[in-house]
């Protein structure tokens, strides 16, 4: 029972974390309660589709669909944080300093929702569908023990809400004044780390070669696998044995977001005055 | 400002419709490496491949469960289906031995792909 707990946490905490994040990025914004869940739900149907359809998609494309779709999906949430950052750079803290200004802004703002939608959706897809592939090994086994392991797995997705919890309230205790630069930090980051595993993911499809090396291994220092290695891994993209490539588009994309926050950021809002908390 | 959620979408689209067709076929010939899973143990559990070339390793799974062969050194997850069968690219290797193992049952599937 412990076993199947441990491997059913294990894949949920990285989307437990993104879902806390979005959470807590949207705080207060109307509609993004809705939003979340819905991305949660397309993200648990989507999970169950991939799974469902496991067999043809490793065979898809010449043997590398599944590699693929990874890949694409990770892309597409790496795009939606990316867009998702530099649009708050932009709006973010006008929004913040009045919240009743309504109109286009709140247009925008459900734009953004989408975007933060698109991002928890495929998390829990990606994390889902290996959960709902292990659950399906433990059902079509069959047994007495089997439902011994289907407890420890409920335990397990129970564990990963409660990350998700966790991440929330603490990050809604910093100040609504700090929250934004936190949360920007942060979406950066994770950004980063996500799009370090789309590069592994297209290596292992064989799209790319060059810069296959391993760069460093510290896995006798932090196992990526081990709790604190996993959390790191999800939130900075902390890799034990990552190649060349991936390290160098991990600091590509910190540079791109980062860079083009600072573009697309009005002038004014370099000093700005302190938004009020909404 | 211009930039949408939706025109990323397209152009990410567009990004990965062009890998697809310009997918260039595997430039060189690699060493292909069978393996098979039956009541979750792999089958050679030390199957060996030439050092400084590319490795496929061709898995069939034989259990009626699916499993996920997963690799930290060779840098591998990839699920097969129960009954299924993957075919896993590995890059060119120096000589060692590479650990690999099924992630839903870690305990008793361990396999070492020793490379010459």
């Amino acid at each position: 029972m412990l076993g199947a707990l441990i491997i059913v946490f294990r894949e949920v905490i990285e989307a437990g974390i993104i879902v806390g994040i979005v959470m807590a990025v949207t705080k207060g914004v109307p509609g993004s309660r809705l939003m979340a869940g819905a991305g949660v739900v397309a993200g648990v149907l989507g999970a169950s589709a991939v799974a469902a359809f496991a067999g043809v998609i490793a065979n898809a494309l010449n043997g590398v669909g599944q590699e693929l779709l990874n890949a694409a999906i990770l892309s597409l949430a790496v795009c939606m944080l990316a867009w998702h950052n530099i649009w708050m750079a932009s709006h973010g803290r006008e929004l913040a300093a009045d919240a009743r200004q309504l109109g286009q802004d709140v247009r925008n703002g459900a734009r953004s929702l989408v975007a933060l939608a698109i991002v928890v959706a495929v998390a829990v897809m990606r994390e889902g569908s290996e959960v709902a592939l292990f659950l399906y090994g433990l059902v079509a086994a069959g047994g007495a023990t089997s439902r011994d392991l289907l407890l420890g797995s409920a335990l397990g997705l129970a564990a990963g809400v409660a990350v998700s919890a966790v991440t929330y309230f603490g990050l809604v205790t910093i100040p609504p004044r700090r929250l934004f630069a936190v949360t920007s930090a942060l979406i950066t980051f994770l950004a980063a780390g996500l799009a370090s595993q789309a590069a592994n993911f297209f290596q292992q499809a064989g799209f790319v070669t060059a810069w296959s090396d391993t760069a460093w291994n510290t896995s006798a220092i932090l196992s990526d696998t081990s709790l604190f290695g996993r959390v790191l891994h999800t939130l900075v993209g902390y890799s034990d044995q990552p190649s060349v490539l991936q390290v160098v588009v991990y600091a590509a994309t910190l540079a791109a977001i980062f860079t083009l926050s600072r573009a697309f950021a009005p002038r004014a809002s370099l000093r700005p005055a302190a938004p009020r908390a909404s | 400002m211009s930039l949408s959620p939706r025109k990323l979408a397209i152009g990410l689209a567009g990004a990965i419709a062009f890998c697809l067709l310009a997918a260039p076929a595997p430039a060189q010939e690699s060493a292909l490496v069978h393996v098979t899973l039956k009541d979750h143990r792999f089958s050679p559990a030390e199957p060996t491949a030439p050092a400084g070339k590319p490795i496929t390793i061709e898995l069939t799974n034989l259990d009626p469960t699916p499993s996920e062969f997963e690799s930290k050194t060779l840098r591998v997850e990839k699920v097969v289906a129960g009954g299924g069968k993957i075919t896993i690219a590995v890059r060119a290797l120096t000589p060692g031995r590479y650990r690999f193992f099924d992630d839903y049952h870690e305990d008793t599937t361990e396999g070492f792909l020793v490379v010459q």
